[in-house]
């Protein structure tokens, strides 16, 4: 399998037709346009279908709608648009449908601007809409690793009747880089036994729903999500870090932000200091674990968001106050430098105690 | 002679009165007297010799709670 | 003995919730009928709204999903798409069709999506108790517009069949009442009709369905559909708009 030079986006909606993807169901907003054209392209190739809906509150709810019929479908938008489709998200996470959302971040609140930014990381991970529910939210940092994780979104998202989130920024989305596209083979999945497809006169009548107006079943029904999420915690977590355990500081940031970071931990390691890094993979199951491996040597955390800071808060969580947690971050589209970030580990690595 | 024949589930009857209104033989009749388990009072046929089987009771009966037979005169 | 009238294969067993004399049992019963009849109830798989009718995938015999409030021809657009060959239709009320759901019901006539929609327009908010609807009457009260609909503040009903046969993609469009006897029959061969739109796969098909909800008129179930005659079918004039034989000329 070769290489081609792809852009993120171009190489996001490659991937999902790789997948086994079939439905697309999206609207266009700057940075991911690319995405709905080329699937536009793509779609119609290889029998799928795509439409361009009226808004993207429609586009979720035509996803919804494919979702019921157990198809693998998926969509995607921007930040002002994810916030459109949170009340579809949380209906398809409360019938417990599985789909892909992809989500190429730019700056805000509000209508904000059009380069990236990394603000969304509250809606992704703590959920948007209404209600308790979770989704695998994947943070790829290379065109090559959002391509890989689209194949794990589809599946992951098929495997517990989830919707799954693919959160990319807009330097993601528009940069071109070499990429491989693997051959994947998804596992079998058992027949779904709650697809809706037309009784066929041959079975009863099935219903999809997430309205239940009797409290001890709709507890029910929650616990069961919630043991669905227990299971995707236990087992779907992905990470990467290095140098944790000799290190004076440790650095946490995702996505395209961790690349930026990586250049700045060269320039401090090149001075002699020991600097390690966390990068999580998936936000939310969020890599707890890998913050007990820090070791005692370790002065303090440096957390780099393209926000005002909102990763930060589960770095807090996983550190559990054994560590003091810095942050540095750009928004409204300025992106971080590495010069800046170096500035920070030296700081931290420097002076004991500083508070943020 | 009867045409017709109406039968009644009375528990699925919520005593709205609409099969009363659309009967052109004015053979229908609320109870006035025996509440079903739903705590409704039903709608009972009072002459169904008078049935002439048009259907409009059951058509209008939004819980189809009403069915209703043609009778082939050996009945 | 020949049977005139038994309750319909194309509903379940259970018992309706709906209030006594509400129009929503009548219209689940002819939209069964229908499919029963067409004999497309196997491949049928219906879209319910959020309003009283929120339970319907408990009295259709055929598989049926939820849907967001107003959604519902998004959502029957995504299955559609998926089952081309299969019957999709979604049922809505004045809230969920005419208010929060305009944009998607106008978009999936202008697309010519082939679903049918069944829209039960009883001039209020049923479920949420009586609030004001857009097709609530100029001056008819509601729990929202305690002096009565304010023509100066909210403007006149909406005509959701004129409005949408205005577009191309809309091939069969008809308002019918469940007012009588007569006039149910009648409105079973538009559904019949709407739902032959879809089979044929000739484009979008609609009905509106004029209905009473007595609990919130706070009338009788026979008096409420005399009030329908009254205030409702002269402003919403009954009869089709739009049918394929007129379009394909």
């Amino acid at each position: 399998m070769s290489k081609v030079l792809m852009k993120g986006n171009e190489a996001i909606a490659e991937s999902a037709i790789r997948a086994g993807c079939r439905y697309f169901f999206g609207y266009p907003i700057t940075p991911q346009n690319e995405i709905p054209e080329y699937l536009s392209r793509a779609m119609p190739e290889v029998g799928g279908v795509f439409l361009q809906a009226e808004s993207e509150i429609a586009a979720i709810n035509m996803v919804f709608g494919a979702a019921v019929t157990g198809a693998r479908v998926m969509t995607s938008s921007s930040s002002p648009g994810i916030s459109l489709k949170q009340e579809g998200i949380s209906y398809i996470a409360g019938a417990r449908l599985p789909c892909v959302v992809v989500n190429i971040m730019r700056a805000g609140p509000g209508l904000g601007g059009i380069l990236p930014g990394q603000a969304d990381y509250f809606q992704a991970t703590r959920g948007g809409g209404n209600g308790d529910y979770r989704h695998i939210v994947y943070a790829p940092s290379t065109v090559q690793e959002a391509a890989d994780l689209m194949y794990e979104a589809f599946d992951k998202a098929e495997k517990y009747r989830v919707p799954v989130m693919l959160l990319g920024d807009g330097m993601l989305g528009q940069m071109m880089e070499p990429v491989e596209f693997k051959d994947h083979i998804s596992p079998d999945f058992p027949e779904k036994e709650w697809a809706l497809n037309g009784t066929g006169n041959r079975r009863e009548p099935r219903k999809i729903y997430s309205l239940d107006v009797n409290p001890v079943t709709l507890e029910e029904h929650n616990r069961l999500l919630a043991s669905v999420y227990e299971e995707i915690t236990r087992e779907e977590v992905r990470q990467e870090y290095f140098d944790l355990e000799q290190a004076e500081v440790v650095a946490v940031a995702y996505g395209t932000t961790a690349r930026i970071v990586r250049e700045a931990i060269g320039i401090c390691r090149s001075e002699g200091l020991r600097v390690g890094m966390i990068r999580p993979v998936t936000l939310w199951p969020y890599p707890e674990a890998a913050f007990e491996l820090i070791g005692k040597s370790c002065k303090g955390i440096l957390c780099v968001e393209m926000s005002l800071g909102q990763m930060i808060d589960d770095v807090k969580i996983a550190v559990k106050g054994r560590q003091p947690v810095f942050f540095h971050g750009r928004t409204g589209g300025m992106v971080p430098e590495a010069d800046d970030i170096a500035n920070e580990i030296r700081r931290i690595a420097g002076a004991c105690g500083r508070s943020e | 002679m009867a045409k017709g024949k109406v039968v009644v589930d009375i528990e699925i009857c919520k005593g709205c009165e609409l099969c009363t209104d659309v009967c052109p033989v004015k053979i229908l009749v609320m109870e006035k007297n025996l509440l079903n388990q739903s705590g409704y009072l039903p709608v009972k046929v009072v002459d169904m010799d008078k049935c002439i089987a048009c259907g409009n009771c059951a058509v209008v009966c939004p819980d189809s709670a009403i069915s209703v037979y043609k009778l082939d005169g050996q009945e | 003995m020949k049977t005139v009238y038994e309750r319909s294969k194309g509903l379940q067993s259970n018992p309706m919730h709906y209030c006594p004399g509400c129009s929503h049992g009548t219209i689940h019963k002819l939209i069964a009928e229908a499919l029963v009849e067409l004999d497309v109830l196997g491949d049928t798989i219906g879209v319910a709204p959020v309003g009283c009718a929120v339970f319907a995938y408990n009295y259709f015999n055929c598989d049926i999903t939820e849907a967001a409030h107003g959604r519902p021809p998004a959502v029957a657009t995504g299955i559609k798409r998926v089952f081309p060959g299969k019957i999709v239709f979604t049922y809505q009320g004045d809230g969920d069709l005419a208010a929060i759901g305009t944009s998607e019901i106008i978009h999936a006539a202008h697309r010519g999506e082939k679903i049918t929609t069944i829209f039960v327009n009883n001039a209020t908010y049923g479920m949420t108790g009586g609030q004001l609807a857009p097709t609530t009457l100029v001056n008819q009260v509601a729990t929202t517009a305690p002096g009565g609909r304010d023509e100066s503040s909210y403007g006149k009903p909406i005509k959701m069949c004129e409005l949408l046969a205005t577009i191309d993609g809309a091939r069969f469009i008809e308002r019918v009442a469940v007012d009588t006897p007569t006039n149910i029959r009648k409105a079973k061969k538009a559904i019949i009709n709407a739902f032959k739109c879809q089979i044929n796969r000739i484009g979008f098909s609609m009905v509106e369905v004029l209905s009473s909800c007595p609990t919130n008129l706070k009338l009788s179930p026979v008096d409420s559909l005399k009030w329908l005659q009254k205030n409702m079918i002269p402003y919403y004039p009954l009869g089709n708009f739009r049918k394929p034989a007129e379009v394909m000329g």
